[in-house]
C-alpha cells in the first residue's frame, strides 16, 4: 500500500487520535484541579458547531472560524463556570452532566444547527499539521502551567481544597481558570474535528462522548501529560483493533474501563511506577 | 379541557411513580454505600430484558417477572462483590466507583445489544389488548393500574423496611456512619451487599414497569433513565429516601405537563434545566436536609 493510499484510508483516524488527545488533555486539566466535570464533550460540540456554521453559512476563513469556535466555548464556559464551580464532588459532576444534556438538546432543536440531521457538507479544511500544531501548542501550554505557581496551586486544591485555601490560595478563580481553559482546548479540538469529518450531529457530543473522554484521561493517567495522550490514542484506536468483535466491541471497552479502575487506579502512565521499574533494574 | 388535565395527571402519576422507584434504588446506594452507582441505568435495562427473556420462553407473567427481578438483583450483587467491594477496600476516591460503574453499564448495554439486537422490542403479554377501567372522564388501562399498584406497593414496602424493622435501623445507622455502625456490631459489609441487591431489584422493577408502560424496551433505555434518576435524586437531595420519591414524582409531573402544555422537543432539556437551576439554588435538594461540608 502506498503512502497516499494509506493516508486516504486512515487520515480520519490519525487526525482523531490528535483531536481526542487534546480532549483528554482538556478533561485532565480540570481533573488535575480535583474537579470532575462532564461538560467537555458539550464544549467540543459548541466549538465544532460554531466553527462549522462560520465556514459554511458565513464563508469565514478557517482560522477565524476556529478562533470563533474556541471563543464561543470559552465564553459559555465562563458563563456557566461562575455559578457551577461553587459546587463540588458529585454535585459538580451532575450539574455539568445536566449542562451537557441541555447543550445536546438545544443543538438538536435549533434551525441553524440543522436539528436532528445536523450539519452536512462542512468543507474539509483540517490538515495534519493543523492538528499537530494545536496538539503541541496545548501540550506546551499545559507544561508551562504545571511547572508554574498556578500548576502547584491546582495540585494543592486537588489534594485538599480547605487546606489550600488556608495556605492563601484563592481557589475560586483558579478553578474557573482550569475549567475555562479546558473548555477552550475542547472548543478548538471541536473546530478541528468538524472540518475533517464533514458532518456534525448532536449525538456526537452527548453523554457517551463525555464518558469516552473521561475514559481516555483515566485510562492514560492524569499524573503527567503523556498519560491523556496515550489514553486518547488507545480509546480512539480500540474500536478499529476490536472490529472483529462487532456488536461486542463496546463490551470490551466497558471491561477495560472496570479493569483499569480496579488494577491501575493511577492509569497506564504513572511516573512513580515507571521510576520504580528503573530502580529495580 | 378539564378531563384532559385529569387524564394527564393520571399519566404523570404513573410515570412519576416509576421514576420514583428508580430513584429510590439509586439514592439507597448513595445513602448507604456512599457511591454514585452509574450502573443503575444498566440494571434497569437488564431487568426489562430479563423479563423479556423469560416471557419469550412462555413462562407465565407471575413467575417470569419476579424471577427477572431476582436476576437483576443478583447482577447488582455481583457488581458490588466484584467491583465496588474492591474499591472500598482500596479506599478509592469517589471518582473511581463512578467510572467503574460506567464501565459496567457499557458492558451490560453492549451485551444486551449483542444478545437481543439493537432494535426496540416489546413484551409478549396479552393484557395490553384488554379493556380499560373508566372512572368518570379518565380512562385507566389495566396495565397502568398494575404499574401504579406495583410501584407504590414496592415503595411502601421499602419505606416500612427502612423505618420499622431492625434491618432498616441497621441500614440507617450505616448511612449515618459506617464505622460507628461496625463498632456497634452491625455487619456493615454484608449489609452493603444486601443494599446493592435491593437497589438493583428496585431498578429492575422500574425497568419492567417502563417496558409495560411504553410497551417498548431497548438496550439504550438505561441512559436517559439514569439521567432522570440523577435529576430526581438531586431534586430530592442526595441520599434522602423520601426526597428521591418526591423528586421522581415531581419529575414525572413536570415532564408530562411540560409536554402537554409547552413543547415536546424540549422535554428532556426541561428536566435538566430544572436540575441545573436546583443545583445552583439549593445544592442540598428541594426537599432534602443533607448537610454539606461548608468549610
Amino acid at each position: 500500500m502506498s503512502w497516499a493510499d494509506w493516508w486516504a484510508t486512515y487520515s480520519t483516524l490519525v487526525l482523531s487520535v490528535g483531536v481526542y488527545g487534546m480532549m483528554a488533555l482538556s478533561i485532565s486539566l480540570t481533573l488535575s484541579c480535583g474537579l470532575l466535570t462532564l461538560a467537555n464533550a458539550a464544549f467540543m460540540g459548541i466549538g465544532a458547531y460554531v466553527s462549522a456554521i462560520a465556514t459554511t453559512a458565513f464563508d469565514l476563513p478557517f482560522f477565524e472560524a476556529l478562533l470563533l469556535g474556541t471563543l464561543g466555548s470559552t465564553f459559555v464556559a465562563l458563563l456557566i463556570g461562575l455559578p457551577v464551580l461553587r459546587l463540588s464532588g458529585v454535585y459538580l459532576a451532575m450539574a455539568t452532566l445536566g449542562f451537557g444534556e441541555v447543550v445536546r438538546i438545544i443543538l438538536l432543536n435549533l434551525d441553524i444547527t440543522g436539528g436532528p440531521l445536523g450539519l452536512n457538507g462542512i468543507p474539509s479544511l483540517t490538515q495534519w499539521w493543523h492538528v499537530l500544531s494545536a496538539l503541541l501548542g496545548t501540550v506546551f501550554l499545559l507544561r508551562c502551567l504545571r511547572a508554574s505557581r498556578i500548576g502547584r496551586a491546582f495540585e494543592a486544591i486537588r489534594e485538599d481544597e480547605t487546606a489550600a485555601r488556608l495556605m492563601g490560595i484563592n481557589t475560586h478563580p483558579l478553578k474557573l481558570l482550569a475549567f475555562v481553559l479546558g473548555a477552550a482546548i475542547a472548543g478548538l479540538a471541536g473546530g478541528l474535528n468538524a472540518h475533517y469529518t464533514f458532518t456534525l450531529s448532536p449525538g456526537n457530543f452527548g453523554f457517551e462522548n463525555a464518558v469516552d473522554i473521561l475514559t481516555m484521561a483515566v485510562l492514560g493517567g492524569i499524573r503527567g501529560l503523556p498519560g491523556p495522550l496515550l489514553g486518547g490514542a488507545i480509546v480512539t484506536l480500540l474500536p478499529e483493533v476490536l472490529r472483529d468483535l462487532q456488536d461486542y466491541r463496546m463490551a470490551a471497552n466497558g471491561l477495560i474501563l472496570i479493569l483499569v479502575v480496579l488494577f491501575l487506579p493511577q492509569g497506564l502512565w504513572d511516573p512513580q511506577r515507571i521510576r520504580g521499574w528503573f530502580k529495580r533494574a | 379541557m378539564l378531563s384532559m388535565l385529569a387524564q394527564q395527571l393520571v399519566n404523570a402519576l404513573s410515570l412519576g411513580s416509576i421514576y420514583a422507584l428508580f430513584a429510590l434504588g439509586f439514592t439507597l446506594v448513595f445513602g448507604i454505600l456512599g457511591v454514585i452507582n452509574l450502573s443503575h441505568g444498566g440494571l434497569f435495562m437488564l431487568g426489562a430484558y430479563a423479563a423479556l427473556f423469560f416471557l419469550e420462553r412462555h413462562w407465565p407473567a407471575w413467575l417470569a417477572l419476579p424471577v427477572a427481578v431476582l436476576v437483576t438483583g443478583i447482577i447488582g450483587l455481583l457488581i458490588d462483590l466484584l467491583v465496588l467491594k474492591q474499591l472500598r477496600r482500596q479506599r478509592a476516591p469517589h471518582l473511581m466507583p463512578m467510572i467503574a460503574t460506567i464501565g459496567a453499564t457499557i458492558l451490560m448495554t453492549s451485551l444486551a445489544q449483542g444478545l437481543f439486537g439493537a432494535e426496540s422490542r416489546h413484551f409478549p403479554l396479552s393484557f395490553f389488548d384488554n379493556a380499560s377501567l373508566t372512572l368518570g372522564a379518565v380512562t385507566l388501562p389495566y396495565a397502568q393500574v398494575a404499574i401504579m399498584v406495583i410501584a407504590f406497593g414496592t415503595m411502601i414496602t421499602m419505606g416500612w423496611l427502612l423505618k420499622k424493622t431492625r434491618l432498616g435501623i441497621a441500614l440507617r445507622a450505616i448511612a449515618e456512619s459506617p464505622r460507628a455502625a461496625a463498632l456497634l456490631g452491625i455487619p456493615v459489609e454484608r449489609l452493603f451487599h444486601l443494599t446493592s441487591f435491593l437497589a438493583a431489584t428496585l431498578g429492575g422493577i422500574a425497568g419492567i414497569l417502563i417496558g409495560l408502560s411504553f410497551n417498548a424496551i431497548s438496550p439504550f433505555m438505561g441512559q436517559p433513565m439514569l439521567h432522570k434518576g440523577i435529576a430526581a435524586i438531586i431534586l430530592g437531595g442526595l441520599g434522602d429516601i423520601r426526597g428521591a420519591v418526591l423528586g421522581g414524582l415531581f419529575l414525572g409531573f413536570a415532564e408530562v405537563l411540560a409536554v402537554t402544555y409547552l413543547s415536546s422537543e424540549y422535554r428532556d432539556a426541561f428536566s435538566f434545566g430544572l436540575l441545573f437551576l436546583v443545583l445552583l439554588w439549593r445544592p442540598q435538594g428541594l426537599f432534602g436536609a443533607t448537610h454539606l461540608r461548608s468549610a
